[in-house]
């Protein structure tokens, strides 16, 4: 009798098995670092805000092919110049069964403005936020902003019930004091993916959210496994060996491996982030140089012999293996505002560099240090070197500094006194548009109105931060544009910065799914799909 | 005996702190933690504030004496990037480590001594030269290489084991453990071999000479004239007379595992407390490196006090010693 239930019973859960076999489609994934918090509201920051986009959602998203749509929103619309009406989507509940309204929009909003947000700089894009009604948000902003949707695909959003049930209400703050803040480990949001388990640092687990309002997302993922794994070698070992599906990034030296390796492919695309040099063209005297009493880098010329004495393509082809797409200005295809026909650059000429020197009063050259990331970027260390080798042709003795990304960015940013006579840096707009580029990059720094953070060479020229408010608000498409042409005009003339190339992304992906790659580097589950 | 361990425990904690101190003095040169905290966005104030806030901008000894003195209190202090209690994370990592070290010490010893035997006592056998060769390839091939061949022979091309990570682990109150699961014991070895290799050919070697000096004194030949078994000559008069220094040395070579155990975890992302330290290292987290290297410190001076207590079981001379009071 006994053994008879037994055997039924062994049946039964074979058959069960066999059932969820058949459904479950896992997809375990791989990163050099882990999701720093799972408060949406705690870190701005690619990859953590990406991994969250997966468990929570915005008002709006980007889909496969970058265009905004509408994720919690269905549509909004410019009521007024300082007014945006959002009309949210109906029957939207988060993943402990709480509907969804505008009530949640509003605490949203409010919780960025805590003191631990680090999402601030959205937060001071909203003056306010209104409930017009249960499925009806008013964002009122200090002035016109014409790209307010596109700065808020990061923004996401919270259930005000759960926040105050787990008193949560305030951004998970990076200064301590608020220690075991539950947002910073759970999490509750709209998204097609529900949080499983977490340890940090080692393994998240997520499954599928069986009430995702998007009946049509293509991934048929049930169960996600996410691995940071830091070491690169062990994250190509473990996407060769079928331990995981996708691993990224891969370095671009092991392409060939995952080319000639059965089962496996690599996945190359460009990033959107351009890596730029630049110059210290603000202090009278540099630095970190032999010339004494002058600064080269307030020269025109000097700027311009570095950039023409720059062999791009050589660059491209012998240190980035051909994957970087070569840049004349600094912002790459995918950003709001590029124009194609100003994107080229000045031609590759060591005698035209040298000519230049020659006026410029620097024939014999002089010396300069350089500082260098070596582990940001892709190949950044090499990029230096090898520009370091081209500059010693027009006579510049360039000493290279590469060192680990703390280190170099204790350095080189603002919390140091910008701290460097020539270096190089990358950057992807957060908003995916120019105007944050010319203010974090381009236009004068110091200044009352906050700009040019990242202008570490204080490259300066007033024109552009008149041209740069106006840019902010200005709400007729056509003459924004010219404005934002109108700059990188006035960039490119004076040579403000050097910019090198886009680099590419490098992923590994199995043959056994498919993913969609953004050229932000971001990964989104919605898009992933293991094959049958 | 007890004061004595007391004593030995008041001394570690003066390890403990002029390893903090020395730390401290350091942690000036391994860059800036700002930058890895807050995102691009971030304005200079609010970054400032934060480094302020941090008490970043105090002085070497005075960050140093905040430590110390929160330490004492058992805080260790909220880490920068993972935004919790230290002492928590430590806590979920520890077991990892001390899996992994326990094992390897384990295979280090049950492998090398008795190849460390073998080759003594049948020093021109070619399974003994054989040995002795191998042992080569294990002193001087570094950690990180043999733990990337494991993985490349073991992991890529057979598909044997998994190439990363700990596999399935069950919680044992607070101790997650995965010597339970099969995934668990599978992710084990190659870890534990990468890990225990340099210290297995050591134990061998020293056991080896230790063996045939041994072998040469009179009272092993004593015991042979006594017509004992040659088994019983070999394992018990010569082996128990090689185990003081094979003791010292494994004893503080269990530390250096735990210590090095670093290398390792990261090649195979093994989820301990070395793991937590490089990825501390990378974004410059203060709290976690002062409180890791702090546990280590603790660790030497636990072990070395076994070690010393060990003596006494193994050699009857230190107890007829300690009996006569010094």
């Amino acid at each position: 009798m006994i053994g008879k239930t037994l055997k039924a019973l062994l049946v039964g859960t074979t058959i069960l098995a066999g059932a969820s076999a058949a459904q479950a489609e896992t997809f375990r994934w791989a990163f050099q670092g882990d999701a720093q918090t799972l408060d949406p509201h705690g870190l701005f920051e690619t990859f953590t805000l990406g991994f969250q986009g997966n468990i929570y959602e915005g008002l709006v998203k980007r889909n496969d092919k970058m265009e905004m749509v509408g994720a919690l929103a269905e549509s909004w619309e410019n009521i007024e110049p300082t007014v945006w009406r959002f009309k949210l989507r109906p029957g939207v509940k988060f993943h402990n069964g709480n509907d969804f309204t505008a009530e949640d929009v509003v605490f949203s909003v409010n919780r960025l403005k805590t003191e631990g947000s680090d999402m601030k700089v959205v937060a001071t894009l909203i003056k306010e936020a209104k409930v017009v009604d249960d499925l009806t948000v008013d964002i009122i902003t200090p002035t016109p902003n014409p790209i307010l949707p596109n700065q808020f695909e990061i923004f996401y959003i919270m259930d005000k019930q759960w926040a105050e049930e787990n008193n949560t209400t305030e951004a998970t703050n990076v200064k301590g004091g608020d220690e075991g803040n539950h947002a910073n480990l759970n999490a509750n949001g709209t998204g097609p993916f529900i949080v499983k388990s977490r340890q940090t640092g080692v393994k998240t687990e997520l499954t599928r959210n069986p009430d995702y309002w998007d009946k049509d997302m293509r991934s048929n993922v049930t169960e996600a496994i996410f691995t940071p794994i830091s070491q690169d070698a062990t994250r190509v070992a473990a996407l060769l060996s079928g331990n995981v599906d996708l691993a990224y990034p891969v370095p671009v030296q092991d392409w060939g491996r995952l080319d000639s390796a059965e089962g496996v492919r690599p996945l190359a695309g460009p990033e959107a982030r351009t890596i730029f040099l630049g110059f210290d063209q603000l202090r009278d005297e540099l630095t970190a140089s032999n010339v004494k009493g002058k600064n080269p880098f307030k020269d025109v010329r000097v700027r311009k012999a570095f950039f023409q004495a720059i062999n791009i393509d050589a660059i491209k082809e012998k240190v980035m293996r051909g994957a970087s797409t070569p840049t004349g200005l600094m912002v790459a295809p995918q950003i709001n505002g590029y124009t194609e026909a100003m994107n080229e650059r000045l031609p590759y000429d060591v005698e035209a560099a040298k000519k230049l020197m020659a006026e410029a009063g620097y024939a014999d050259g002089f010396e300069v240090t350089m500082d260098c990331p070596n582990d940001r970027y892709v190949n950044d260390e090499k990029i230096c070197q090898a520009a370091a080798a081209m500059l010693a042709r027009i006579n510049v003795k360039v000493d290279l500094l590469a060192q680990t990304k703390s280190k170099y960015f204790g350095k080189v940013l603002a919390q140091n006194g910008y701290d460097t006579s020539f270096f190089l840096l990358g950057w992807t707009p957060s908003t995916f548009d120019s105007h944050n580029v010319i203010s974090s990059l381009i236009a004068c720094r110091g200044g009352e109105d906050n700009v040019g953070s990242f202008n570490l060479g204080g490259y300066c020229n007033p024109k552009i931060n008149e041209l740069t408010l106006k840019i902010q608000s200005e709400t007729d498409q056509a003459k924004r544009q010219a404005m934002i042409d109108e700059v990188f005009q006035i960039h490119k003339d004076e040579v403000g910065h050097i910019p090198l190339h886009q680099q590419p992304l490098s992923w590994g992906v199995s043959d056994k799914v498919e993913v969609v790659q953004r050229p932000d580097n971001q990964f989104d589950l919605r898009y992933a799909v293991v094959k049958k | 005996m007890f004061t004595f361990i007391a004593k030995r425990l008041v001394q570690s904690i003066l390890v403990m702190l002029t390893v903090a101190l020395i730390a401290f003095s350091l942690f000036r040169y391994v860059g800036d933690p700002i930058n890895n905290m807050v995102g691009q966005d971030t304005s200079l104030e609010e970054r400032v504030e934060l480094k302020e806030r941090l008490g970043l901008n105090d002085s070497f000894l005075v960050q140093f004496a905040r430590f110390a003195g929160n330490a004492a209190r058992g805080n260790f202090g909220f880490s920068y990037q993972h935004r919790r209690p230290v002492s928590d994370l430590i806590a979920e990592r520890l077991p990892a480590t001390l899996e992994l070290s326990i094992v390897s010490a384990f295979l280090a010893m049950a492998i090398g001594i008795p190849m460390g035997v073998y080759t003594a006592i049948r020093r021109n056998s070619w399974l003994a030269h054989s040995f002795m060769t191998l042992s080569l390839v294990g002193i001087s091939l570094p950690t990180f290489l043999i733990g990337i061949l494991l993985i490349l022979v073991f992991g890529v091309m057979l598909r044997w084991l998994p190439t990363f990570g700990r596999g399935d682990v069950v919680q044992l109150g607070w101790w997650s453990t995965g010597l339970l699961t099969a995934s668990g014991l599978k992710s084990l070895i190659m870890p534990s071999i990468t890990l225990a290799l340099f210290q297995m050919t050591l134990i061998m070697r020293l056991v080896r000479s230790e063996m045939l000096e041994v072998l040469r004194t009179d009272f092993v030949k004593f015991a042979r004239a006594r017509g004992l078994a040659e088994r019983y000559v070999n394992f018990v008069v010569a082996l128990k007379n090689t185990m003081v220094p094979v003791i010292t040395i494994t004893g503080l070579q269990l530390g250096s595992i735990i210590a090095f155990a670093i290398i390792t975890e990261s090649v195979f992302q093994w989820p301990g407390m070395g793991l937590l330290f490089i990825q501390a290292v990378g974004n410059v987290d203060i709290p976690i490196m002062a409180a890791y290297l702090v546990l280590i410190a603790f660790f030497f001076v636990v072990i070395n006090l076994i070690v010393d207590m060990l003596y006494v079981v193994v050699d009857p001379r230190l107890r007829v010693d300690s009996a006569g009071g010094h």
